[in-house]
């Protein structure tokens, strides 16, 4: 194919196989980052552009315009364009940047209130569209048991995806450059004339159809791509081919689904070898090429889904989590660090800090020094970057894997997950203590018990109480994940982003937990020191007094981490007792992203010394401010927490004031890449970097218009410090920030 | 063998080269008024542990401090010269950079045994003029000058060091004149200026102790850079 001239060949040429296209033609890079290209005059343009049109959006409330009459989809909008004249990557959601489509496949309601929220009404065309369609929503609904609803209010599980998009799919953008829509098709075409040969029953059949849904989306691509004059029915013949052809994929997703997280990918060292051809041919610059970077980021910078109130509550900031997988080792040793990946992270220069898209280097030791360092300078110049430890996720997933979300790991094109929400453990040792009763409502959640007799609590009989009720929990919480992926395949499927996957996917079922750190410090007050239980007039425990002194886990004390280390083992065996919705491979995570301010608000008074309504620790971070061994110490006990059981990832915040990293920015670059040296050869997972003083977000906090750019790493993304809600900006600061002085 | 530590901090930077473990070491001879420590203070205060305890802590810290290492600070670490020698022994068995933060008053034999398993003296000279050095410290300061002769002797690289504060020694002649003192010594490697700081405050009133300083103000980052230049 004339595309391909320049290319080395390689089974990618016989097969859909883009790691092999990657393997066999990109090229490491282990040099330093001054090549770097500044924006050009025509990037600052439509930066600043984005910067107006982004404090408009502040001043209108956080949503600056909803097209409350189209349902989003791929084809429903004509072209729309931030500076048509002068843009280099076109495509938008709707047909005017900022503006929200409604999107009610995973449930009207929500998309009628998230309109009324902001001051808008659903349209009557489109109310009237959705009278007899069945959403996910309404799907769930009829199967939900009264137990789980009930579980579901009294927030023991909660975020589950079960009223809007459940997200957390990556589709493998990168095949539409490579190969152009109709040799996709033609693929699909075979695999379904493949699975019609063979028996036809519930699984081959919903695959069968799923593949005309497939099939007809790619078709809807194209269309969609034609609306801005572009045909992507071949390969992409050059750079800006590639990264135009790549981004109409994600956009098409976006147009289809208001998934909670519609991550990227890993595309970067991807679209390097288009980047490097052009450059080797002579007819594009470093400056041009950055530029195209430039021009793409912008785009993924206004991509919006419409969220209601109650969502940004466990989501908070409005994020897309645009998760870009940067960096990482090939299985031959060679770096996946390309020019191109060091262009990814200069957008932030370019184009100022963000919070999108999700940049997210993976980190192993074998990394060039040089990369690491410039890492480390970006994080300490913008908080705005993760890291995930290549080298436990590498011998996993192989080299051409991508971090769906925060922190889940999967293989492109080749897995998905089923996501979904969180288990309150915290919550758990209460409702044991209660006989299956919920401490805050006194409502009956699982079936009754003996709540626990006696005023001071004994660990082994507490650890008993937790052993009889968790199996409840974990029963329950499986039946509600297996009945929303079943409704979400049968009434809201990911057509776009399956038709970029291979037929036959491997899937995960991803369960979550939260309250990990309050539940290790109250099993550990209750063994190590004297917990006396408080009563209210009904006889339920509401409160406890705790005197003396016990161990805390972020202390690298081993005593209590062991025991935070044993509750994730439990609560994981006893998930996977539990069959799940086509097969899916349980994983676990430790993460919350801003929801651990809402669990604490439903979460009563707790051992540790914690009170009621008062927020968790984010992920697994250990509490706020009972660190008192310094950073390296609360990175240990984090540390422990074991990724083999916890595939869907461990998320840690860590935020240290510039001063304790070290005296000179130089100093701190080097600090902290053996920080993270240290931290991952720990086998730990995931780390959020802050480098940042308190006193500046206080300030922002008073005085936001000063910091109209202030970003922050939370659990597992980056947030504009703005849009957080009050509540979650107090307590972002009460967290610990690391001070040696 | 145990020792008396008020507090172990895992994570310093700014205490020698890298990141580092810092060990702060319980009691002090002398009473700086501008003391950012004084819960180390009390030779009885803070608690017991013992050197293997300690080292055990520090082993699980070794892949972040590679390239920096451990430092004894306090209080006056060299007090306790028989714990941190023992202490510095074992770690440098397991190959891990130490460094003392010292006030350099102390018994400069004593100081000599710790020395032996010291890869890094970093010295607060809190004054070069002895009056000054009596007043705001209570000490001696040919102590200092008698224990900066014994880690020139041995060839331990030296940092010297100096608290900035403003009206006592936020003048040019003071700062040359530390800067003279400083380069007799041919082991010297660098010689810094920390700004005076309040942050301890709260630390004075938890300790139910008069912070003396609490009227000066804290020494601006342009002033500290400028003296800097000096040297």
């Amino acid at each position: 194919m004339e595309q391909w001239t320049g290319f080395n060949q390689g089974v990618w040429q016989q097969e859909i196989n883009v790691r092999d296209f990657i393997q066999k033609n990109y090229t490491p890079y282990e040099g330093s980052s001054a090549f770097l290209c500044g924006p050009t005059d025509r990037t600052k343009k439509l930066a600043a552009k984005l910067d107006r049109l982004l404090e408009l959006e502040r001043q209108f409330g956080g949503v600056l315009d909803i097209d409350t009459n189209t349902v989003s989809s791929l084809t429903s909008f004509n072209a729309g364009y931030l500076d048509r004249e002068n843009e280099i990557i076109v495509g938008l959601q709707t047909d005017r940047p900022l503006r929200r489509a409604v999107n009610p496949f995973g449930g009207i309601k929500m998309t009628r209130n998230a309109c009324k929220a902001y001051g808008y009404t659903l349209s009557d065309k489109v109310e009237q569209e959705f009278e007899f369609r069945t959403t996910h929503n309404d799907g769930v609904y009829r199967v939900y048991t009264d137990e789980i609803k009930r579980a579901r209010h009294c927030g023991i599980i909660t975020g589950l995806p079960d009223a809007y998009g459940r997200g957390r799919i990556i589709g493998d953008y990168r095949r539409i450059p490579l190969y152009g829509i109709d040799y996709l098709i033609a693929e699909k075409e075979k695999d379904k004339k493949r699975i019609g040969e063979g028996v036809m029953l519930q699984d081959t059949i919903r695959l069968s159809e799923e593949l005309f849904q497939q099939i007809n989306f790619l078709g809807k691509l194209k269309e969609m791509a034609a609306i801005y004059g572009i045909d992507i029915s071949a390969p992409a013949s050059n750079a800006k081919e590639a990264v135009q052809w790549l981004y109409f994929g994600y956009l098409g997703a976006i147009k289809e689904q208001n998934g909670a997280a519609m991550s990227l990918g890993r595309v970067s060292t991807f679209l390097d070898i288009y980047f490097e051809r052009d450059i080797n041919n002579g007819i594009l610059t470093e400056s041009e090429a950055q530029e195209i970077m430039d021009d793409f980021v912008i785009k993924l910078r206004l991509a919006r889904q419409l969220r209601t109130p109650e969502y940004n509550e466990l989501f908070a900031g409005d994020p897309m989590w645009i998760t870009e997988a940067l960096g990482g080792m090939g299985e031959d040793g060679r770096t996946l660090v390309t020019k191109n990946t060091y262009r990814m992270l200069n957008t932030l220069y370019n184009l100022g800090t963000s919070a999108e898209p999700n940049l997210t280097v993976l980190w192993s030791e074998a990394l060039p020094y040089g990369f690491k360092r410039f890492a480390a300078e970006i994080s300490c110049n913008t908080d705005d970057i993760q890291y995930e430890n290549d080298d436990i996720m590498r011998p996993v997933y192989g080299d051409d894997y991508g971090i769906a979300c925060c922190v889940s790991a999967m293989r492109i094109g080749k897995d998905m997950q089923f996501f979904g929400a969180r288990a309150n453990l915290a919550k758990l040792l209460l409702m044991s203590l209660n006989g299956g009763r919920d401490e805050k409502t006194g409502m009956q959640l699982a079936p009754v018990t003996e709540p626990y007799q006696g005023d001071i609590l004994d660990y082994d009989k507490v650890t008993a109480l937790m052993d009889h009720y968790r199996p409840w929990l974990a029963r329950t919480y499986v039946n509600a994940m297996n009945i929303i992926h079943y409704m979400h395949d049968k009434y809201a499927y990911e057509k776009t982003q399956m038709a970029l996957h291979d037929t036959d996917v491997h899937r995960f079922m991803a369960f979550g937990i939260a309250g990990l750190s309050v539940l290790a410090d109250s099993l550990s007050a209750i063994k190590y020191a004297k917990v006396r239980v408080i009563r209210n007039a009904e006889g339920t425990i509401t409160d406890f007094e705790t005197e003396g002194d016990f161990p805390t886990y972020g202390n690298d004390d081993d005593r209590a981490d062991d025991i935070a280390k044993e509750q994730v083992r439990l609560f994981y065996e006893e998930l996977k007792k539990n069959p799940t919705y086509r097969n899916a491979e349980h994983t676990l995570s430790v993460l919350t992203i801003t929801s651990n301010v809402i669990y604490g608000k439903k979460t009563g008074s707790t051992p540790d010394g914690r009170k009621a309504g008062e927020p968790f620790a984010p992920g697994a971070n250990p509490m706020h401010n009972r660190e008192k061994n310094g950073a390296l110490a609360s990175l240990n006990s984090v540390a422990k927490i074991s990724y083999d059981i916890c595939r869907d990832g461990i998320s840690n915040t860590f935020s240290i004031v510039p001063d304790a990293l070290g005296k000179t920015e130089s100093e701190r670059y080097d600090n902290l890449v053996a920080l993270l040296d240290g931290y991952f050869s720990k086998k730990a997972h995931h780390l959020n970097v802050n480098v940042m003083n308190r006193e500046t977000l206080i300030d922002a906090m008073e005085n936001p218009e000063k910091y109209p750019n202030l970003t922050i790493r939370v659990s597992g993304y980056a947030v504009n410090f703005n849009k957080l809600s009050r509540e979650q900006q107090k307590e972002v600061i009460s967290r610990t920030f690391h001070n040696a002085l | 063998m145990t020792g008396r530590i008020s507090g172990f901090q895992s994570l310093g930077a700014v205490d020698g080269p890298g990141l580092r473990c810092v060990v702060f070491f319980q009691g002090c001879n002398l009473r700086c008024k501008y003391c950012h420590n004084p819960e180390t203070w009390a030779a009885d205060g803070g608690y017991e542990i013992s050197a293997e305890a300690l080292v055990e802590k520090i082993d699980r810290l070794v892949p972040y401090i590679k390239n920096g290492g451990v430092t004894a600070s306090g209080g006056e670490p060299l007090l306790q010269w028989r714990f941190v020698t023992e202490f510095f022994r074992r770690l440098k068995e397991k190959g891990i950079h130490t460094a003392v933060d010292t006030s350099g008053v102390c018994d400069a034999r004593h100081a000599e045994e710790v020395l032996r398993y010291t890869d890094l003296v970093i010295c607060d000279i809190k004054a070069t003029d002895p009056e000054k050095f009596r007043a705001l410290t209570g000490g001696e300061l040919s102590c200092v000058y008698d224990f900066l002769s014994v880690t020139e002797k041995l060839g331990i690289p030296l940092w010297i060091r100096q608290v900035i504060v403003p009206g006592l020694n936020d003048d040019n002649a003071s700062v040359i004149s530390l800067g003279q003192e400083a380069r007799r010594y041919g082991n010297l490697e660098k010689i810094e200026l920390l700004p005076f700081r309040k942050l301890c405050a709260e630390k004075y009133e938890n300790e139910g102790i008069d912070f003396p300083m609490k009227d000066i103000p804290e020494c601006d980052k342009e002033k500290l850079s400028d003296l800097q230049k000096l040297l």
